[in-house]
């Protein structure tokens, strides 16, 4: 026993510290925590990464990238070019069944002895491969739903905090504009909105050009009606973390209200805006889709899955290939964001789970 | 509670109010007019039509004698066709809500069967089933679909004629449009009676020795059902926008074909009447809905 134990008074009803012994080496052991501590974020990785339908959708999504990265590089056709024969266009290559060649393609291929780069979907009305079409119509689909979320979260995410973190008012007023917008019909805005900018942006010149005008006005329209779901979703969080005690520890230090918002209130947002985020791209390749299949999608030759289906309809008894090849692609991209999108929730943030 | 509706409603009507205006300048940015394409009319027949339909006046006071106009109930005519759009409208709009309708009430019921039974039966083979095919159905877009079963159906196995005048067989469109309504409700029953299944009262009325059949419909059914109902706005939504789609393949001429076809002729007036008539309406099932939500659940305050 030390002998700077305090003294027990005899009256009180304290426990008698004499009455204990200090630990051995051994049971001080017992308390040594031997797992390596973890964060959130890894936390999280972990529980997706042993949801078996998350995994899969990774792979999928993985596997289509990798196609529409590389096949481009290994496929020797391009997306608008009609196969030619000697100069000319190759009247015998319309409408091709998968893997087959045309017979200016066989007498070549007898001629020379070289096997020619086979059409894994065949080729189109206008005789071009119709592998290589789907793959940049699945590389238009995706990034027409990647940068139309990205400009939803952007948009989406400063306005919510704005109006969550400055309350009162502002808030009521931010929120009356969202509950106006939310309320809008979206596709006959959608549908209007694009003929309009369809119309005005043509003509126009340089990054507007390269990238096609139906392009670009999706992603105005989106950014322009789809940020307010986004915008709610954060204000609520927002509202519900920002009555939090460390939000009152770090106001009454002093600390300014940009650093309160990004550090103490954003990352607690961040689940819901990862999640919402996921499951936006699905959303706007469906839309994008719709689009194409009215006509305002993006512009010929540049095909996106959406467009590549619709026109696949009109030889649908003859090539019912040709519709299936767009639209499984979409289904499975659809699919695999889908539950990546609810394995990311289920792993971020279970309270969620519906 | 009087407050609450007061305040919808009147943001309702701003919505509406606008949408119109929305509608009116977007439409009036579009290049080219309604009677731009027809090259070979003089340019005095051209200013006596523009006359006629008020185009000749500035917007706003176009957009003025156009609202003044609708509150009479006068949606005025169509530049293209010269009939009457409050006559087109009705007509196109029972197509459209017959098919419509029946997909939303298709997709409500087999939606809270199937989402019901999933979570009943949890964890078993029917349960995975029914999961996976309601995951897979929120994937395929309706016009997949609708070509599809159209190609299927009427053409392949030839059960269902093709749609024309005389035979309209209305099976098919409903179908495209009930599935992804379909699968979403099933998910929301399923999720949300599998949460009242574990409340305390239900534990409770099973101890009284309630019999099953009256815990589930009574007691747990009840309860479930109150999230399908806010759903009911947005399935309405979807539909509707859906139509165009469906309609298109399915060659109906419905209410979203008019707006389509109006876009492209630039009729401005059949543009204006199907917007404010669509947005109306959906703007009126939301309110309906969400009024609805705070009877049913007295849980929700009022703000």
């Amino acid at each position: 026993m030390s002998e700077d134990m305090p003294k027990k008074n005899p009256l009180s009803l304290q426990i008698d510290l004499k009455k204990f012994e200090p630990a051995t080496e051994e049971e001080k052991k017992q308390q040594d925590v031997m797992s390596k501590s973890t964060t959130f974020f890894r936390d999280s990785m972990k529980k997706l990464f042993r949801n078996p339908l998350a995994v899969f959708s990774i792979i999928v999504l993985v596997l289509i990238l990798l196609v529409i990265i590389f096949a481009p590089m290994i496929v020797p056709y391009g997306y608008s070019e009609m196969l030619k024969f000697n100069g000319t266009k190759d009247k015998t290559a319309m409408n091709l069944a998968p893997f087959t060649y045309s017979v200016n393609e066989q007498k070549y291929m007898a001629e020379h002895g070289v096997k020619l780069f086979p059409h894994i979907f065949g080729t189109d009305e206008l005789s071009r491969d119709y592998f290589i079409r789907v793959v940049y119509g699945t590389r238009v689909s995706l990034a027409v739903g990647f940068f139309a979320s990205l400009i939803v979260l952007v948009i989406g995410v400063l306005y919510g905090s704005i109006s969550g973190y400055c309350g009162g008012r502002v808030d009521l007023i931010m929120m009356r504009i969202v509950d106006v917008i939310y309320s809008l019909p979206d596709m006959l805005v959608i549908i209007l909105l694009s003929v309009v900018l369809k119309e005005l942006l043509d003509g126009s010149t340089g990054i507007i050009a390269k990238l096609g005008t139906n392009m670009v006005s999706i992603f105005i329209v989106f950014g322009m009606l789809y940020w307010v779901g986004m915008a709610r979703l954060v204000r609520g969080q927002i509202l519900s973390v920002k009555e939090n005690e460390y939000v009152l520890a770090a106001k009454s230090i002093g600390t300014k209200s940009s650093r309160i918002v990004r550090r103490h209130i954003l990352p607690n947002c961040l689940s819901v805006i990862i999640i919402t985020t996921a499951l936006q791209i699905p959303s706007a390749i469906f839309t994008e889709s719709f689009l194409s299949f009215i006509g305002l999608g993006v512009a010929a030759p540049m095909p996106s899955l959406g467009s590549l289906a619709n026109n696949a309809r009109q030889g649908m008894q003859s090539y019912p290939y040709k519709l299936m090849f767009p639209a499984l692609t979409i289904c499975l991209i659809v699919l695999a964001l889908n539950l990546l999108g609810d394995g990311l929730r289920d792993a971020l943030d279970p309270k969620l789970r519906k | 509670m009087a407050r609450y509706v007061c305040k919808r409603v009147l943001l309702a009507i701003v919505t509406v109010f606008i949408i119109t205006l929305i509608t009116f300048f977007t439409m009036n940015a579009i290049p080219g007019g309604p009677f731009n394409s027809e090259k070979a009319s003089s340019p005095q027949v051209r200013a006596a039509l523009e006359k006629r339909y008020n185009l000749d006046k500035p917007l706003p006071e176009q957009y003025i004698l156009y609202m003044g106009g609708l509150f009479q109930g006068d949606m005025g005519i169509s530049t293209k066709t010269g009939r009457d759009i409050r006559q087109t409208i009705t007509e196109s709009f029972k197509v459209s809500a017959k098919i419509g309708g029946l997909a939303a009430l298709l997709a409500t019921i087999v939606g809270v069967i199937m989402g019901s039974i999933a979570a009943l039966r949890r964890n078993t083979v029917i349960d995975r089933l029914i999961v996976f095919f309601s995951t897979l159905s929120t994937a395929v877009p309706s016009f997949v679909l609708a070509t599809l079963l159209l190609y299927f159906f009427c053409i392949r196995l030839d059960w269902i004629s093709v749609w024309d005048t005389e035979n309209q067989n209305i099976i098919l469109p409903v179908i495209a449009l009930a599935l992804y309504p379909t699968a979403y409700i099933t998910r929301l029953t399923k999720t949300s009676m599998l949460d009242v299944l574990n409340q305390d009262y239900i534990r409770t009325a099973r101890a009284k020795g309630v019999a099953r059949p009256k815990v589930i419909f009574k007691h747990a059914l009840r309860n479930a059902l109150i999230p399908v109902i806010t759903y009911v706005g947005p399935m309405l939504a979807y539909i509707l926008t859906g139509s165009m789609v469906v309609e298109s393949i399915f060659t109906i001429g419905g209410l979203g074909s008019k707006f389509v076809t109006g876009i492209t002729n630039r009729d401005y007036p059949m543009i204006m009447g199907t917007t404010i008539f669509l947005a109306v309406l959906m703007v009126t099932m939301n309110l309906i809905s969400d009024i609805v939500y705070k009877i049913v659940d007295p849980r929700i305050t009022f703000d």
